[in-house]
Order: C-alpha cells, then sequence, then structure tokens
C-alpha cells in the first residue's frame, strides 16, 4: 500500500486542524529559528482519515481475529474501560494538577493499589512501572537496595531459569547484576539439585515466573524459596502468566519478596500494536521502602501523593509523572467489573481452554511438549518430527494458520524447546472458535504431509507474502526520503 | 470440554498446586459490577476533579488533539492489536510505525528514528545509556547533565543509570539568563565526558545557545544529545543542524504531539540518531523490506540488538514501545502538516509572550530570566507562590507550578508558566484580573474559596 508521504502535495492542507491566526513570532533571535520546514506530508483530513483506516485493515488484531499468542495473555479488551478511562474529567487533568482537582482520579489510583495488594497476596503495590519490563527492572533494583541497605555487596549474581523470558536477564542486567542461567528439569520444574549447586553468599535473588513460560505449574516452588531465603537472597516474580492463577494462588503466599504485573495481560488493557503496557509492582513488607514513586497514600478522607520526600529510600522515579495513568484507569475498570467473583473465573476459564486445546491437539497427532503435565492457561507443542520428516518448521506452521484467518502462536520461544509452539486460548474465547482453530490446525497438518510447499509459501491472502527480514537488517531503510520516490 | 480432557470439574484441572498454597476468597476485593454502575462511579469521579483552565506546563502540554486521531487510533485495528512480530498480519501497523519514524526524522533532521519508548524521562535515561555505549573516543561514563533539564527527568535518569556506575555531573545555569551558564561549562574544557545533554527550549522555558553547547561537546569528545519539544522543533532549530556536526543523539517526550494530558500518562519517548549509532539505539525499529513476489512491505529489524533474542547482552530490558500514542501521532502530524505544526507553535509563543506581557504590568510581577523563551516562562510573584497557586485554584484556574520545591535558589515566589494555543484571550485576561485580585488582598483577609484538602 502507498506511504502517507505518495499522497502528499506541496501545498496542500488541513486547515481547520490548526489555529487560522498565524501568531506574531519575529521576537525570536534569527539563530534559534529552523531554516527550512520540516519534510511532514501535507494532506487534506479525508486522506488522512482514508490512508490510516485503509491500513489498520491490514492488521489482525482481538477484535478481528482469534489471537492465541502465548505469554501474551491476547484476551479480549472490554471497550467500557476505553470509554470510562477517557471522560474529558480524566483526560484533561495535568499531572501537576493540586491534589484538591484530583482527589477522584486518585481514589481510583489508590483503589486498584489495594485490589491488586489482596490479588497477589503482597504488602504493598506501586503503580508507576510503564510496562512489564520497566517493573522488572524496579523489581530488581528493589532487591539490590535492599541488599545494600543491610551493607550486603557481596550479592552480584542473579539467577534465572533458561526457560525465562529475555526481559529478565535484561533487567538483571540494567541494575548492574550478572547472570547466571539455571536449567530446567526433564519434567518442566526447575531443576532444584542445580539450584542448591549455584546458591551462595554471591547469591542477590531468582527470577521465576510460576507457571513457567513452559505452560507448568512449577510444584517445588515452596522449597526453592526457603532455600532462596536461607542461602540470604530473594524472589522476584515475573507477572506474565498471572491470568493462569488468579484468584487461586497468590505469589505472595508461594514466597515471593516481588512481584511485578502486566496489566496488559491479565488486566486486559488494550495492546495498541505494542504498547502502552502497565508494570506495577508488588512487595513483601522488606521491600516496602524501596517500592518507586510516585504512589498514592491516604490521610484520612484525602488522597495525597507519596513522592521522594516521603519515601527516602525509595529506588526513585521511573517516568516524569505517575506512570501510564490511563492504562491504570482501563485496569481499575476491568477490576471493579470483574470483582472478587469473577477473578477466579479468567483462571478457571482460561485453564479449561487451554487443556481442551492440548487434549484435543495431542489427538490430531500434534506432539506435546509435556504430555505428561497439566496445562496452565497455557501449554507447548513440538514440531519437531515435522521438522524432521517433512522438512516444515515451526514458521511454516505459524504463516499457515495467518492464511485460515487465526493470529499464530507463540514460536521459537521457550529457546529450550525446539520448533515450538506456545498457544494460550485466553479465557475469553467460546468453543466454536476453538473448534473452529483445531479444524484448522487438522487441515494444516494433512497440508504438511501432502503439500509441504504449501505451507513453505505461506502466507498466500495476506497483503504481502513472506517478508525478507535478513534484506531488512542487511539494506536499512528506516525512514522514507523524498528521494526514494525518484 | 471437561469429558475431552478427562476430568469431572474444572477444579481438578489446578490439581498440581499444592494445596497449603491455595487462597481463599478475595475479600478486600469488592463484588463486580455492571458497566452501567463502574460508568456511574467514574462518571462522579472525573466530574469531582473538574475541568480546570490549565496555564501549567512543565513537561506536558495542553495542546488540541484533532477529532480523527483518537477516532482513528481507538478502532479495535489498531487498539486491540498486539507487537508485529507476524509481520504479514500486521502490516498497518508496521507501516504506520515506518511513517511515524520518517515523520519523526523530517522534523528532527536525524537520520534515523526507533519506534519509540516509555516516555520523555525514560527516553533521556536510554539516550544516556547509549551514549556511554556508543562513544568510541571516550570510555568515559559522566554525562554532563544541565540544571536547566526537567527535574523529573534528572530523577528518572538517575534511578535507571545509577547500577550501572554512571555518574551525572550537573551544569549550573546563569542566574540571569535562566540557561546553561557558559562559564560554569568553561570549567569542565579538557574533562573527559561521555555525553552532554542539550535542552531545547530547557525547563524554565529559556531558549538555550545549543550551537555553542554541541560544538563544546565534540571538542570534548562527547556526544551530543538533544532534548526537545517536538512543537518547539517546527519553529526551532532542529537538533540534526545544530552546531558544526549536529546531535549525535535526540530525544524527549512525545506527548504535544497527540496525547491528552491524562495525568501524566501514557506518553510516548522518541529516540533519533546519526546512522552510525543505530546498532546501540534500544527499542524497536521497523525497516522496509521486500516479500517473495518482491513487493514492498515493513519488519521489525535489528532485533539483534534485544531482549528476546541477546537477553543478558542487549541494548535495553525494554520490549514494547507504546505504540497506541505512536499511532496517534502519526495522525496527529498528518493531520496538521509542516504549516499546521508550525501555526501550533507560533500560537504557543505568541500566546505566552501576550501572557507574560500582560502579567508584568501588575505591581512586583516580572519574568525571571531576560532570556528569549519558547512557550514557558518563569515569573517572578511579589509574595510566596503557594498561597497565590492555592486562591487561584479555587477558582479552577491553575496558574502555574510552584518551582520553589525543585529549584530553591529561586525562592518561594517563582512560578513557571505556559499558555498553549488553547488558552483563549478571555482565559488570559481572567489569569491576570484574578492574580491582580489575589495579589491585592496579601496580607490582608485570606480567600474564602478555599479548597479543603491542597
Amino acid at each position: 500500500m502507498s506511504l502517507i508521504y505518495q499522497h502528499s502535495r506541496p501545498g496542500r492542507r488541513a486547515p481547520a486542524q490548526a489555529p487560522l491566526l498565524k501568531g506574531e513570532t519575529g521576537a525570536i533571535p534569527e539563530r534559534f529559528k529552523r531554516r527550512k520546514r520540516a519534510a511532514l506530508p501535507e494532506l487534506s483530513e479525508m486522506q488522512v482519515v482514508r490512508h490510516y483506516t485503509r491500513l489498520s485493515q491490514k492488521n489482525f488484531s482481538i477484535d478481528t481475529h482469534f489471537y492465541p499468542l502465548g505469554s501474551c495473555t491476547m484476551k479480549y479488551n472490554p471497550r467500557g474501560g476505553n470509554q470510562l478511562a477517557m471522560l474529558p474529567g480524566f483526560l484533561a487533568r495535568h499531572p501537576e494538577a493540586p491534589e484538591s482537582h484530583s482527589q477522584g482520579f486518585m481514589a481510583c489510583m489508590y483503589e486498584l493499589q489495594e485490589i491488586l495488594k489482596e490479588v497477589t497476596g503482597m504488602q504493598a503495590v506501586s503503580l508507576s512501572p510503564a510496562a512489564g519490563a520497566q517493573g522488572e527492572f524496579a523489581g530488581v533494583a528493589m532487591i539490590r537496595a535492599y541488599h545494600e541497605s543491610r551493607g550486603d555487596a557481596a550479592r552480584r549474581e542473579i539467577l534465572v531459569p533458561d526457560a525465562a523470558h529475555g526481559t529478565n536477564p535484561a533487567s538483571a542486567v540494567m541494575c548492574g547484576y550478572e547472570v547466571r542461567e539455571i536449567p530446567t528439569g526433564a519434567n518442566g520444574d526447575v531443576d532444584v539439585a542445580a539450584l542448591r549447586e549455584v546458591l551462595g553468599p554471591q547469591t542477590a535473588g531468582i527470577m521465576l515466573t510460576n507457571p513457567s513460560t513452559l505452560g507448568v505449574f512449577d510444584r517445588r516452588i515452596s522449597e526453592i524459596a526457603s532455600l532462596m531465603h536461607e542461602a540470604g537472597g530473594l524472589l522476584y516474580y515475573d507477572g506474565a502468566n498471572l491470568n493462569a492463577i488468579l484468584g487461586k494462588v497468590r505469589p505472595g503466599d508461594m514466597g515471593f519478596d516481588v512481584i511485578h504485573m502486566n496489566l496488559h495481560k491479565t488486566f486486559s488493557t488494550p495492546h495498541g500494536g505494542g504498547g502502552p503496557g502497565a508494570g506495577p509492582v508488588g512487595v513483601s513488607q522488606r521491600l516496602q521502602p524501596y517500592l518507586p514513586v510516585p504512589m498514592v497514600g491516604r490521610d484520612g478522607d484525602d488522597y495525597c501523593w507519596l513522592t521522594e520526600s516521603d519515601c527516602p529510600e525509595s529506588i526513585g522515579r521511573l517516568s516524569a509523572f505517575a506512570g501510564n495513568a490511563g492504562v491504570l484507569l482501563r485496569a481499575y475498570v476491568y477490576a471493579r467489573m470483574l470483582g472478587r467473583e469473577g477473578m477466579p473465573r479468567v483462571a478457571d476459564f482460561s485453564t479449561l481452554n487451554a487443556n481442551y486445546l492440548l487434549k484435543r491437539l495431542q489427538s490430531l497427532g500434534y506432539e506435546a511438549a509435556y504430555p505428561e503435565r497439566r496445562a496452565t492457561h497455557e501449554f507447548i507443542i513440538t514440531l519437531r518430527r515435522q521438522a524432521k520428516q517433512l522438512g516444515v518448521n515451526t514458521m511454516d506452521f505459524a504463516k499457515r494458520l495467518l492464511d485460515y484467518g487465526f493470529h499464530a502462536p507463540t514460536t521459537y520461544f521457550p529457546l529450550l524447546i525446539a520448533e515450538c509452539l506456545l498457544i494460550e486460548p485466553t479465557e475469553t474465547e467460546d468453543k466454536e472458535t476453538l473448534d473452529a482453530f483445531l479444524e484448522v490446525m487438522g487441515k494444516i497438518l494433512e497440508e504438511a504431509n501432502r503439500e509441504p510447499e504449501l505451507l513453505k509459501g505461506a502466507p498466500h491472502t495476506l497483503p504481502v507474502k513472506r517478508l525478507d527480514d535478513v534484506r531488512a537488517a542487511r539494506e536499512l531503510d528506516l525512514a522514507w526520503s523524498p528521494a526514494k520516490d525518484g | 470440554m471437561l469429558e475431552t480432557i478427562g476430568v469431572d470439574s474444572i477444579e481438578r484441572l489446578f490439581d498440581e498446586i499444592p494445596d497449603g498454597l491455595r487462597c481463599g476468597e478475595l475479600n478486600a476485593i469488592p463484588e463486580g459490577m455492571s458497566e452501567m454502575d463502574v460508568g456511574r462511579l467514574m462518571d462522579a469521579r472525573a466530574r469531582q476533579d473538574g475541568v480546570a483552565v490549565c496555564f501549567i506546563g512543565a513537561g506536558a502540554y495542553d495542546h488540541h488533539i484533532p477529532a480523527a486521531v483518537w477516532q482513528l487510533a481507538t478502532r479495535g485495528e489498531f487498539y486491540t492489536a498486539y507487537t508485529p512480530y507476524q509481520a504479514e498480519a500486521s502490516q498497518g501497523t508496521l507501516q504506520l510505525l515506518y511513517e511515524y519514524q520518517s515523520m519523526m526524522t523530517a522534523l528532527t533532521a536525524m537520520d534515523v528514528s526507533n519506534a519509540s519508548l516509555y516516555d520523555g524521562a525514560s527516553a533521556l535515561a536510554e539516550a544516556v545509556l547509549m551514549a556511554v555505549r556508543a562513544n568510541r573516543k571516550s570510555k568515559s561514563r559522566r554525562v554532563l547533565m544541565p540544571r536547566t533539564v526537567h527535574p523529573h527527568y534528572r530523577r528518572v535518569v538517575r534511578s535507571i543509570v545509577r547500577n550501572q556506575g554512571i555518574e551525572l555531573v550537573e551544569l549550573p545555569f546563569d542566574p540571569e539568563g535562566g540557561h546553561a551558564s557558559p562559564e560554569a561549562l568553561a570549567v569542565h574544557a579538557g574533562e573527559d565526558f561521555a555525553a552532554v545533554v542539550v535542552p531545547q527550549a530547557n525547563f524554565f522555558g529559556v531558549l538555550e545557545e545549543v550551537d555553542l553547547l554541541t560544538d563544546w561537546a565534540h571538542a570534548n569528545k562527547a556526544l551530543s544529545i538533544a532534548l526537545i519539544n517536538p512543537v518547539a522543533v517546527a519553529l526551532l532549530a532542529p537538533p540534526g543542524e545544530w552546531g558544526e556536526q549536529g546531535a549525535d543523539i535526540c530525544c524527549g517526550e512525545g506527548q504535544p504531539l497527540g496525547a491528552p494530558l491524562s495525568s501524566g500518562g501514557p506518553y510516548f519517548g522518541f529516540l533519533c540518531c546519526r546512522k552510525a549509532l543505530v546498532r546501540q539505539m534500544p527499542g524497536r525499529i521497523i525497516g522496509a523490506t521486500l516479500d517473495l513476489d518482491g513487493k514492498p512491505g515493513y519488519t521489525l529489524t535489528l532485533q539483534a540488538r534485544e531482549q528476546h533474542i541477546r537477553r543478558s547482552k542487549a541494548t535495553s530490558n525494554i520490549c514494547t514501545n507504546q505504540g497506541l500514542m505512536v499511532t496517534a501521532a502519526t495522525i496527529h502530524m498528518a493531520l496538521l502538516g509542516p504549516d499546521g505544526l508550525e501555526r501550533v507553535a507560533a500560537a504557543c509563543y505568541d500566546n505566552t509572550a501576550w501572557l507574560v506581557e500582560s502579567l508584568s504590568r501588575l505591581p512586583g510581577v516580572e519574568p525571571r530570566f531576560d532570556r528569549p523563551v519558547f512557550h514557558e516562562r518563569v515569573i517572578q510573584l511579589p509574595v510566596v507562590a503557594k498561597g497565590v497557586l492555592r486562591a487561584l485554584a479555587a477558582h479552577n484556574l491553575l496558574a502555574g507550578l510552584d518551582l520553589s520545591r525543585d529549584y530553591p535558589e529561586l525562592g518561594d515566589g517563582c512560578i513557571l508558566t505556559c499558555a498553549t494555543e488553547r488558552r483563549t484571550r478571555n482565559e488570559m485576561e481572567s489569569l491576570v484580573t484574578k492574580l491582580e485580585r489575589v495579589l491585592s488582598l496579601q496580607g490582608g483577609a485570606p480567600c474564602q474559596l478555599q479548597p479543603k484538602d491542597w
């Protein structure tokens, strides 16, 4: 499809979109001024609306497609959250508005903090991290602040299972830690014997996802927590898979000291094509002094901001203001609609849907990575047999699914399972959709046997065919310029 | 479904969780509500905060957003899509991001742009980390940070870089001009720095001598990091043209391009750089390429920099951009075009100049610094600012930001005030009149209209 620039003509404008009167700027000294106008496109309002409407139609999205993307929790995003977060009073509130003009907004934030405390079993929550990765950074920074406050400078190492999200090791490094990987046992649980061997006075903590990225609940979590605490380290909970256990079991009760939540997953705020998210952190009592600011506190009947001066030991501020407030409002609306009785229902139906898909995929001939284990809200199948015998790999299956109108599951993650698909249906899909997906999975397996070229050349029906990633990285073209259109 | 799975109840599906760990009822969470009831609650709370007339800027600016921007951005196909890992099923988002990158490079006169970071402050922190990694001429881990950079930004940078042994050296400002002090800069000549941060306009709204600062950085083997307002740059020289060689990295807050004030977020941070530095850039980057038939298309590229490939060796832990905010910004820039954006910038400049002139006619009220500004200015009041702001807030006028907390050296009578293109002559006149009354009452009876919970 043509670029917005290709609709542009010199001098064309959408005059009603900008101030009609030209402001007087003659007093700005020449040396500060821009000499040549920026090469932004010049268009009418209708051209812009049509172009971006058409572009949007080239996307898969939850509103249009089943999106079983493992570890991403692509559930339906209730529209009420969007409408209510965009009420004029919330949109117009300046981040530096006085508390007297902020009590309604702050009430929502305070109550969201309380809801997240209860559902995770933690002592205190800060909403400020802007995304999961920033929540991880905050969590590990708090672990570091805790050890430093006790004068324990020897703890240089963060342990991360080999199945962990890539953000875990990257966040630990940003906090100045060395990362040591620990292996996963054959049954999908953390290899506790291997863990014992690496624990020591250099251990600052461990970052775990439970249920893990392998789609199984680590049954020995209490033992791991005891071992870590005995060694003087702390436990970090990556909340990516919180959806699976909402209202069933709480990270605080499993022994975790710090947790981040992905509100754009579990609390159903939209993914927006890659963000914004929100990654609040919760902590046990001993980490409470280090929580990132600002937070909302309570002073009698009034809500007040807790900032650097109220929390002198805080790891500090992570965004200019109070994080992704509009996302937090959407999560708050979702939490209030679900309520206490709705939270375990999320875990119930996401787990039911996943186990149903797993069983039926197995009967279609797909191989489960952990056939003896119960699926949580997601599970892994491996296509290593098909790759070896038929020469079609996981990416080919994924691209063929797109042809049939299903977004592909997560591919090639976790890294330790060869040719894997990580499948997460979420609780918001009905049985008919799951059955339609299964029918297509059966069909693709047949195609793989009969006509593998069909998969290798997929997708065939989308706006573009398979794209050349190597060319994209080798012949970098990251911005349009007039010269490109000759 | 249970039959297919071979269990007799959903509860059985949780049998791998040890019994002792299971939680009971979540009593502290209220019962579920209907959309109508939550709607009533939220409506009351939004209304409770009112819609004040806002003369606060300080990093978040009240601009007009064309109606089409959020009507398009909240289309389900943009709003509920994921990160575009499956490129063929995400050409809408990917092409839009490529267009965004193109517009940002045009606006800043830099070579490349990423697909955005969380906000302006975290973008500055990432720019600092990037500069330390990328500077081949200096191994230094010191970065020169003017005190004229937004105080919250300086705090965020400190929180994010301090565990990596990076030292932020503060550059004081000139007490008359409110710009980074040339004398203070001279003291550091010949010292080893990885980078110098150059804000334009600075936190006080004052225009910095960006050519001089950029050239100074390069003469001292440091990289130059421009921190800009994307609306201001429609009027002011773009970072790619600063000094002899231009800035190396450019970042800032994208909020003025189509994001509502919304209590401080979600906004987005932008980050641009010279082409030679692109492999040290954090965050998502979109590239144009071809499909099997030779047809153009767009895809995530240079992923070897990122955490999902490089894990502990990645350029950053970031794994999202602020996709939806960038969607809005791209549509916003396309609707305004070069002429519209320039008009917005000029109207802001003009409004603020008019307001400052009118305020300065009041006894004892005057601009604090004497150098040119963009659309914000520090105003010196003849009395303590806190009480004045409180009294004006009771009239639903947010007159500015009290600077005494972050700049005690300015005393307790300075506020930072901004009038964007949205402020009408009436609103500005009302501010002048009410301020006059409040000032004349100072020392007399306190204002009757005091909010109870300031």
